[in-house]
């Protein structure tokens, strides 16, 4: 367990994704089976372990150390598995118990024992294996690894495609022997059923100034491009699976889209909540993401639906390899068929000529669309983002005037500079108060970031750990996708992907915009009927 | 609070020794200054006289040019030195070069006064020496359990295996520059690393200062704008201010590295961005601590200087008289 509480340690601590994979390549050379495999599982979220709460935790620490001691201990750390690894009274000779182990003698103790065995493990380890342990059963390692990093680690690791491991993934259990094995160039590709499993999806670039002029209209068709949430749909005989365009299943958060399903086939469409035939804004969607079993007041309040716009198999006919055309038409005769429940085709627009479907785009905003995307008549369905075939045209952005409030340091590069906006808008009350609106640390050039953090350095009024506090006068010119209201900020308000368009270095504070006007700018337009 | 000791007394100036007319490490100017060592926090401009060890009042003179040779009296380690009532000598701290406890006698009572110190080994210093006494005036800059410093050695290993396996990276290592960088700096070379290592430039006078005295940094190569090109894989050591400063721009893709006790907890590490903690301190941690308040034997500790509050409450616990040392006024 020694070299995986070294990882956690470094996985946290490190500020760039190169650098994290480096340090899992790094400990999958190094660890042995099977604690690699449940190391993985453990960052991956797929370990089985047993709860042990805090309160029995801290009363294990309180009858080893002085309690005032503990209490003041505590108060200085303020994370309690971080605490306790710390004080906990140990030799200073611990041992190598493996994670497999440990997780295994704490999951086959009962639950009256469960606190002992904790004890005796604890007494054995040393001060990062204690609070690795200690982390896992609290649940939680905060070490900034999503699944996909985790894959594509995996994948330089044994020199595969991270593509080929996405699409295991969800047949293979902890501790991933055989996975390893197939990585390490040991065994064949492991053999799983796969009909459930996700399929990697095909994405779009986004369009850049020039692209239009070197693209035929004729050769694409366009959709509109939904806010909500990538999904594919997959049924086969009489299961079903909902997953997000990264393989992560929410089949658990959504049964009122799963048990309408009596078809089989993969479905790929865009996840959203339609009310009356009328879809909603993103925030709907978001009272259901991350919702592991919706009531049914949640179920009835934000109904799910697919948006569906693409098909890659039906009845377990493999069509990816199909041009998008023949797929649509797939898709359409299944739905004919079909006719499924909670599920609608996506619109096609067909110009022949780019400045027609500008007209398109100039709607978006007004119906709540992000923008359109594009598809090129003929490509097969293509896993990633593989250039030439699918783009997205967004919306054009809204902006408005900001006053920088707080500067916070960036990471490894931008370890020296003050590259992190939080920018305000006036209050309402007119009483001349600023009230945090966002936070950007993208859209600047490398000068203006020069300047920036030069203009941080000098007009700081206070400083809290690596953020500084700023006398309120420079007014940053924000562009935004969206604007939607927001209970969890104190505006009220929550923009989408803001950066800085422009440091308007011209203009005074007094000159910003309100919270108000921003109020104003949220998205009423979602009255989509479908 | 204890008559016995009313001849001590923590004034405006610092700790007052009243029957010896000295204050020891005094933050105002003082006619007589007893100084324990050259840290900045301890040894002030100022003073019309100065008392301490050879190294301390070196350390002192290369900080401070305007401290006169007429005006120190260096004091060696276990020499005793009669000032006024009192009697007192040197004990070493183990802190950093020079560094020393104030042994005073008077009236055939002993009270130590500690600095700041530490009980292991350090190869850029003389180690800590016990002084039994009556009362012990104990720093306690990591006073909680949860300080307990690892091996020096092994946080010397982390820095070294990372340079191998980030080669394209440089490792910009904060450090305090003396003490803290002169031992670092000896610790790595004792470690069989021969590369040049890359220092700040206001690291320079210091480490000078140390081969003076006889201490081996190896090959030092001071950072220009054209070194900041060559230093992927490498060490480059400075303030720890200076990695968030200008200074730090221009290297070769950044590690940022911090050599303190303070990185024993995540949450400092995270705040200061720190993406390399070295856990090495010149302090003593918790178990240092609690071992010396027994072991130097005195009945009263008073406790200065950092965490004061859990310190009090174990010298307490275990049958001692012990308050923080802000309230002996």
């Amino acid at each position: 367990m020694k070299l995986f509480a070294l990882l956690l340690e470094q996985l946290v601590y490190s500020s760039s994704r190169n650098q994290k994979i480096r340090h899992l390549i790094t400990y999958f050379s190094q660890e042995k089976d099977p604690d690699r495999g449940f190391a993985v599982a453990a960052i991956a979220g797929t370990l089985q372990i047993p709860n042990i709460t805090s309160s029995v935790i801290r009363k294990l620490i309180e009858d080893r150390v002085d309690p005032e001691l503990f209490r003041l201990s505590y108060d200085y750390v303020g994370d309690l598995a971080e605490t306790v690894s710390l004080v906990w009274p140990s030799n200073i000779t611990s041992e190598n118990i493996s994670l497999y182990a440990a997780t295994n003698t704490l999951a086959s103790s009962s639950r009256s024992d469960a606190p002992k065995t904790l004890a005796m493990l604890l007494d054995r380890l040393g001060q990062s294996e204690r609070f690795a342990l200690l982390k896992l059963i609290t649940g939680g390692l905060r070490v900034g690894v999503s699944a996909r990093l985790l894959k594509i680690a995996l994948g330089k690791f044994g020199n595969k495609n991270v593509i080929d491991i996405e699409e295991l993934w969800f047949g293979l259990t902890p501790p991933y022997t055989d996975l390893f094995e197939w990585l390490e160039g040991k065994a064949k590709l492991p053999n799983v059923d796969r009909a459930l499993l996700f399929r990697p999806v095909m994405l779009a670039h986004p369009i850049v100034k020039n692209d239009l002029k070197s693209m035929s209209a004729k050769e694409f068709i366009a959709e509109w491009k939904w806010d909500g949430v990538r999904v594919q749909a997959i049924a086969y005989k009489n299961q079903s699976r909902l997953y997000t365009r990264t393989g992560e299943d929410i089949s658990r958060s959504f049964p009122d889209v799963l048990d309408q399903i009596n078809w089989q086939g993969v479905i790929d469409g865009e996840l959203l909540v339609v009310q009356k035939n009328t879809v909603q804004p993103f925030e709907q969607l978001q009272k259901r993401l991350g919702r592991k079993k919706p009531t049914k007041q949640i179920l009835d309040q934000y109904p799910a639906h697919i948006m569906a716009y693409d098909i890659l198999e039906n009845n377990r006919e493999d069509l990816r390899s199909l041009t998008f055309l023949e797929r649509r038409r797939h898709l359409e005769e299944w739905f004919a068929l079909e006719r499924p429940k909670r599920i609608s085709l996506s619109e096609i627009i067909s110009v022949s000529k780019w400045s027609d479907l500008t007209k398109y785009r100039d709607l978006c905003r007004l119906h709540g669309y992000e923008g359109l995307v594009l598809k090129r008549r003929q490509s097969p369905y293509l896993v990633g983002r593989k250039k030439g075939h699918w783009y997205k045209w967004k919306r054009d952005p809204l902006s408005a005037e900001c006053i920088l409030m707080y500067a916070k340091r960036g990471h490894g590069k931008r370890s020296s500079y003050y590259s992190d906006y939080t920018f305000g808008c006036w209050s309402n009350n007119n009483d001349n108060t600023l009230m945090p609106v966002g936070k950007a640390y993208s859209g600047y050039t490398d000068d203006d970031l020069l300047r920036l953090d030069k203009y941080v350095r000098d007009n700081t009024t206070e400083r809290f750990g690596p953020v500084r506090s700023i006398n309120p006068s420079l007014v940053l010119e924000i562009a935004f996708d969206a604007v939607q209201f927001s209970n969890r900020h104190k505006s009220g308000i929550a923009m989408r992907f803001p950066r800085i368009k422009r440091v308007r270095w011209d203009k005074p504070a007094n000159e910003a915009d309100s919270v108000e006007k921003l109020r104003q700018m949220v998205d009423q337009s979602a009255f989509v009927k479908i | 609070m204890n008559d016995k000791y009313s001849w001590l007394r923590q004034g405006t100036k610092g700790l007052v020794c009243t029957p010896g007319k000295f204050v020891i490490d005094p933050i105002q100017p003082t006619d007589l200054a007893v100084i324990t060592h050259g840290h900045a926090d301890h040894a002030r401009s100022g003073h019309r006289h100065i008392i301490a060890t050879p190294e301390t009042i070196a350390i002192m003179r290369a900080r401070y040019k305007d401290i006169r040779k007429e005006s120190t009296t260096p004091l060696d380690f276990g020499v005793a030195k009669k000032i006024n009532d009192v009697e007192i000598r040197f004990a070493s701290a183990g802190h950093i070069l020079g560094s020393a406890q104030v042994v005073i006698d008077y009236r055939g009572t002993r009270v130590v006064v500690s600095g700041d110190y530490k009980r292991r080994a350090d190869p850029s210093c003389e180690p800590f020496e016990l002084v039994p006494c009556n009362l012990f005036i104990t720093e306690a800059t990591f006073g909680l359990p949860v300080f307990s410093h690892p091996p020096a050695d092994t946080e010397v290993l982390k820095l070294l295996n990372s340079l191998k396996k980030f080669p394209d990276k440089t490792h910009l290592v904060g450090v305090y520059a003396l003490g803290k960088c002169q031992r670092l700096l000896c610790h790595i070379r004792k470690h069989g690393y021969t590369e040049p290592i890359f220092i700040h430039g206001a690291m320079r006078p210091l480490c000078d200062l140390y081969k003076s005295f006889g201490y081996e940094l190896g090959e030092l190569v001071q950072v220009t704008s054209r070194v900041k090109k060559i230093t992927a894989g490498k060490i480059v050591v400075c303030p720890p201010s200076a990695i968030a400063e200008k200074w730090s721009r221009g290297f070769v893709s950044p590690m940022t590295c911090l050599a303190s006790g303070w990185m024993r907890i995540r949450q400092r590490v995270k705040q200061r961005q720190i993406e390399l903690p070295l856990i090495i301190s010149d302090h003593a941690d918790w178990y240092e601590l609690t071992t010396t308040v027994r072991e130097v034997g005195a009945k009263d500790i008073w406790v200065t200087h950092g965490q004061e509050e859990a310190l009090v409450h174990y010298a307490q616990t275990i049958g001692l008289n012990s308050a923080p040392l802000s309230l002996q006024t």
